[in-house]
Formats: C-alpha cells, structure tokens, sequence
C-alpha cells in the first residue's frame, strides 16, 4: 500500500511538472508572442524594447526563463506582465470566491442529482422518468455562460430579485453575500445535476438488478429501506469520484465562465482576463494551480479505490 | 463472431428475442439488431430530424442570406432603415440600441449594434459552429483510435508512453488548455510543416478541440482494446501469422466500431458546446466571422438593451446541442444496450 501511494505521488509531481512547462511553452514558443513588444506599448523605441527585455530576462534562453519563472512562482514574488501586480496575492484574494462558489454549488448539485437519480430510476420507464430524463439533458445542452447572462437578465434585471453580478464579502453582509451568489450556484449546478443524475440512475437500475437486492428483498426488509442502504450506497461510488474531480476542478479556477459571466472576480475570472491579456505569469500560475487540485483529487481517490479494492492494487 | 451477437449472454438473447416479437435474432448482425432498435426509438428519430432540419437551415445560408434578407453575414447597415408596421424605422437607433425581431424578411430576428442582420448571421454562424464541432469529432475520434489501439495493443513503454501523455492533457481544466492554446495560436497562427494556417482561420479552434477531447476518449477505447487483445480471435489471429498491424486495424479495430458510433454524436455535441466557449470567451472564431458563440459573447454586453442579440444564438445552440445528446442517447441505448462504455465527463463550465 505504501508503495502504491509512494508511486502515484511521483507521478502526480511529474504531471505537474509537465503541465507547467507545456504551459510555459505554449505562450514562450508562438511566433509575434514576445511579450516585450506588448508591454513596450505601440510606439517604442529599440532602446526601450531591449531595456524591457533585460529588465524582465526576455534575453535569455527559454529554458532559464522557465527556471527563472517557476522559482518565483514558489517563493510567491511572481509578477504580471500587464499590471505588474503580485500574481500570488491576486490568487490568494480571488480564492475565497471561488471556494465559496465551488463548495454552495457542489452541495447544490449534489444534492439535486441524487434526488433526481432515485426518482427516475424508480420510476424507470414511466412517464415522470421519460420526461424529466430529457429535462436532464436540456441541462446538459446548454452552455453555463448563456444560462447566467438570461438569469441575470430576466432575475436580476428585470424582476429584480438579485444583484446583477459581483460579489460581496460574507463578513460584509452575509445577505448580500448569498444573494450574490444564488444564482452562480444554480447556473453552475444545472449542468452537473443533469450529468449526475444520469449517470446516478443508470448506476441504480444496473445495482437493482443485483442478487444481493434479491436476497434482501427476500429477507422482508422495507423498499425504502433496500434502495437507501443496499442499492443507493452502491451506486454512489463513481458518482462520488466524479464529485470529487469536478469539485477540484472548480475550486482551482475551471469555472472560468461561470465566475466570468457573474464577474464573481475568482480564480477563474483572473485566468480568463490573463489569458486574453496573453500575461504569461498568472496564467502559469493559475493552470498550476488548477492542475495541482485535479491532480490531487484524482490521486486522492486512487489511493482510496486501492485501499477499498486490492485488485486495483495489484493489477497497476 | 458472426453468429453470437457480441458480449451478449443467452438470457440477453432470450430477452431481446422476446422484445422483438417473432423475428429471429440469431444470425442477425449486431449491428443490423442495433439498427433495428434506433428505428424503433421514435424520440431519437425525431431529434434526429430536428438535427437535420437545423443544419439544412445553415447550409441554405447564402440562400436565405440573398432571396429574403438581402444582406451577408458581414455587411452592416447602421444607417439604414426598415418599415416595421408601416412605420421607417431606424435599425440602429442614434442612441446605438439596434432594432429588435421585426418578423419580416428584413432583420427578421433583428440586428446586432453594428447594423448586422441577426438572422442572418445566425445561419452562417450556425454553418461555422457545426463545421468546427463535427471536424472537431473527427479529429478526436482519428487521434482516440490511434492512441487507444496503439496503446491497447502494444503495451510496454508505447502504452506508458501515451497514457501519461493523455493524464497531462487531462489534468488541465478543459476550457482552461482550449482559451490558452486558442488565444495563443489566434496570435501567431499555427505551422505544421508546410502548412501555414493563419490566426483567423476556423481551422484553430477546430484543432484545438479536436485535440483537448482525445483523452476522454481515447482512455475508455483504450480499456475496450486491452480486453479484446486476450480474446480467442486475436489469439488465432496471431497463431496464423498476422502482423501486429493487420490484427490491430483489421482484427481489433471492427469490435471499436460500436463503441464509435456511439461517441460520435455525444462528442459533436460536447465540440459544439466548448466552440461556443471559446468564442465567448475570444479565444475561437474571430469576429466579425460570425459563429453562435461569438454572437453570445457579443450580445452579453448588450444584453439590458437589445436580449435578442443573445437569446437568439443562444437558443440555437441549445437546441442542436440536445438535438445531438437526444440521439447520442437513443444510439447508445441501441448499439451498447448494457451501457458498458461511456465517453468520460468533459464538460465545460
């Protein structure tokens, strides 16, 4: 066990690595990227570009830049190219709004799928099954950004019932903080709710089918009693995984449209405004980030699965 | 092979047998029996048609572009004016709030702010978001065989080669490696040899998602070809002196065909949906080039002045999306009845 754990650890150090420099060489390595040239503005001199290319090491080989780069993003003195603020503080204040998106609307869809998941796949094949299955995929088939600017319009806007966009501290006004962020959770969740509760229901009939359910139905124990402990505790394992994944990757800046579209000013809004700018040190430093939450999550459940089933273990 | 339907047990056959009332099914090709069921869904049909219908609108463009709008998807007309209920109205008020659906030829779903028929470009960006999404599936499809049989079959350092490859591309949040490669290469165009494609073409983001949906394909394949290389037929296969090749493309590559079909629609939809991220969020089509997301984009600054620019593209969008995922389903139900692969979760958010 301990050696299973020891070797996904490296492996996941090594995903990491390359992530950083795949990312590093996608904005290094683009012909009329040179970053000198957009900071220098429209009219400099050769005189300026070539001070802002020593100043900033755009003179030296890519290799030591990257060095140069990834020693700064650990020491936390990264700086943007465009505002030349502190890359790691803008992170460190955008995170509390995305964890605070991330974790209302993990619960949220959470929440809503396994509701959805029992129903339709008890009453399977029925009407109610049939048509909310296809309201599932309506949820699935529409874009998150789209849905947040109607919601805006038409909630916000229109009717009034809740601030068009932003975000407000919980230690401000906690009702201004959840009125803020009412509808980047509901927007967010519609499209996981749809994709949970399919994947939850489809994993429920297959379990229902088990002899295990047979026996307990034989036993005398209530319906109820058999899909809660028997059937839904089976089921729940890859949508659990799934969760854990999606969480991650939210909480490290993968709800770039979400907080985008609200203007939530999280993790993610910052990557969507650095990549446009083409600002190379936050958008490094952000994919690390997000990279670093999705690569630990999906450790984090493989040395789980390992410890739950041996089989896994001997077999990779 | 022929006789037994694969993977299935004699109580799948009995079932099946029985649903398909007195015709016969052994003997029946599988995929001539899956066949049979998608016919039978009729909800998968239709959204079948409503997908049809959608893109012969996209493709009838420059017709209804010439005939009933008398206009291009480029061409503004800020200064123009049309007569809605008999009354010359501007198309782009001096205050700069462009006109809404007027339900006639002209601007029939209205104009965007710089004077722009809506409808219009809706068609042709429908034309672009369609192109990129099903190129897009192409694409992954083409890169997930290669990687997944490849590495399937191979094994050894091959396998480990690609499968750490494909966790790199996978353990980026997927919007995140499209807006970075897409903003990128919009900067500098992309060569790949002798081929030069410039920053504008459609042709980058087409790559790009081609390209970011391989790992979530490619792995479930991946798994299916591991399972297949110990069965009975590959191992005569090899007894009869086939080449590595020859059994991975002849021998292996027939058993994928179903576990294809039934991602293809499912990856069209998943392409079309992140192209319209993309564009939002200006790292796809380039405007003015209109593409559904790009109108989205444009339109969600406008939104509290003229909500059309953005509902209209949006509806569109959605409406194809679940047209595909409707039908993707009814596919799946029919050629995987037991569901045993599933293209992995790659939403974007």
């Amino acid at each position: 066990m301990a050696r299973f754990v020891v070797r996904r650890v490296i492996a996941m150090l090594a995903v990491l690595f390359a992530i950083s420099v795949i990312t590093f060489a996608i904005f290094n390595v683009i012909p009329n990227g040179d970053p000198a040239l957009r900071m220098a503005g429209r009219n400099a001199t050769p005189q300026q570009l070539e001070t802002i290319r020593r100043q900033w090491g755009f003179d030296k080989p890519v290799p030591v830049q990257y060095a140069k780069t990834m020693q700064l993003v650990f020491t936390g003195e990264l700086i943007s190219y465009t505002n030349q603020t502190n890359v790691v503080d803008e992170i460190v204040q955008g995170f509390p709004r995305t964890l605070a998106l991330a974790i209302g609307a993990a619960l949220i869809w959470m929440f809503f799928a396994i509701a959805l998941g029992l129903y339709t796949a008890v009453k399977a094949g029925r009407f109610a099954d049939r048509f909310l299955t296809v309201i599932a995929l309506v949820g699935i088939s529409m874009p998150v950004f789209w849905v947040g600017a109607l919601m805006n319009y038409y909630l916000g806007f229109k009717l009034g019932l809740f601030p068009n966009g932003g975000y407000v501290e919980f230690s401000d006004s906690p009702y201004g903080w959840l009125s803020h962020l009412m509808l980047p959770w509901a927007a967010l969740s519609i499209l996981f709710i749809g994709v949970y509760s399919r994947i939850l229901r489809s994993n429920l009939l297959d379990t229902m089918s088990e002899d295990y359910v047979r026996t307990a139905r034989a036993k005398g124990i209530s319906e109820r009693q058999i899909l809660l402990r028997h059937v839904l505790r089976n089921s729940m394992i890859p949508v659990v995984t799934l969760w854990g994944l999606d969480f991650g990757a939210v909480l490290g800046g993968g709800a770039i449209l979400t907080e985008t579209v609200f203007g939530l000013q999280g993790v993610g809004q910052y990557a969507a405004e650095s990549i446009s700018n083409l600002d190379v040190p936050p958008v490094l430093a952000i994919t690390m980030f997000g990279a670093f939450f999705i690569v630990v999550l999906n450790t984090i459940v493989d040395v789980v699965y390992a410890a739950l089933d041996p089989r896994i273990r001997l077999t990779s | 092979m022929a006789v037994e339907p694969a993977g299935l047990a004699v109580e799948d056959i009995v079932a099946l047998e029985r649903k398909e009332g007195d015709r016969p099914i052994a003997g029946v090709a599988p995929s001539r029996l899956a066949l049979r069921r998608l016919r039978r869904n009729r909800t998968a049909l239709a959204f079948a048609g409503l997908f049809v219908v959608l893109v012969g609108m996209c493709l009838a463009a420059p017709l209804y572009a010439e005939h009933i709008a008398h206009t291009d998807a480029l061409k503004g007309h800020i200064t123009d004016k049309v007569v809605v209920d008999g009354k010359p109205t501007d198309v782009v008020a001096p205050d700069g709030v462009p006109i809404g659906p007027t339900w006639h030829g002209r601007f029939f779903l209205g104009a965007d702010e710089g004077g722009r028929d809506v409808a219009v470009r809706l068609l042709y960006g429908g034309r672009a978001s369609l192109m990129i999404g099903a190129g897009a599936a192409l694409l992954t499809i083409l890169l997930s065989i290669m990687a997944g049989v490849l590495s399937g079959y191979l094994g050894g350092w091959i396998d480990t080669l690609i499968t750490r490859s494909l966790d790199i591309v996978w353990s980026f949040p997927v919007v995140l490696l499209g807006v970075a490669l897409g903003t990128a290469l919009a900067l500098g165009g992309l060569q790949i040899g002798p081929i030069e494609i410039s920053g504008e073409s459609l042709l980058i983001p087409l790559l790009i998602i081609g390209f970011v949906y391989v790992p979530y394909m490619a792995r479930p394949l991946r798994g299916q070809v591991l399972a297949l290389r110990e069965k009975e037929f590959v191992e005569a296969a090899r007894a009869q002196g086939l080449g590595p090749l020859r059994i991975m493309f002849s021998e292996i590559l027939p058993n994928l065909s179903s576990t294809i079909v039934v991602f293809f629609p499912l990856i069209v939809a998943n392409a079309v949906l992140l192209e319209a991220a993309l564009s939002f969020l200006g790292a796809g089509v380039r405007p003015p080039a209109p593409s559904w997301g790009t109108m989205i984009g444009a339109g969600v600054e406008k939104m509290v002045s003229a909500p059309h620019q953005t509902i209209v593209p949006g509806l569109m969008l959605v409406l194809t999306v679940l047209a595909l995922n409707v039908f993707g389903d009814g596919v799946r139900d029919a050629f995987d009845p037991r569901a045993k692969v599933r293209p992995q979760d790659g939403t974007s958010r």
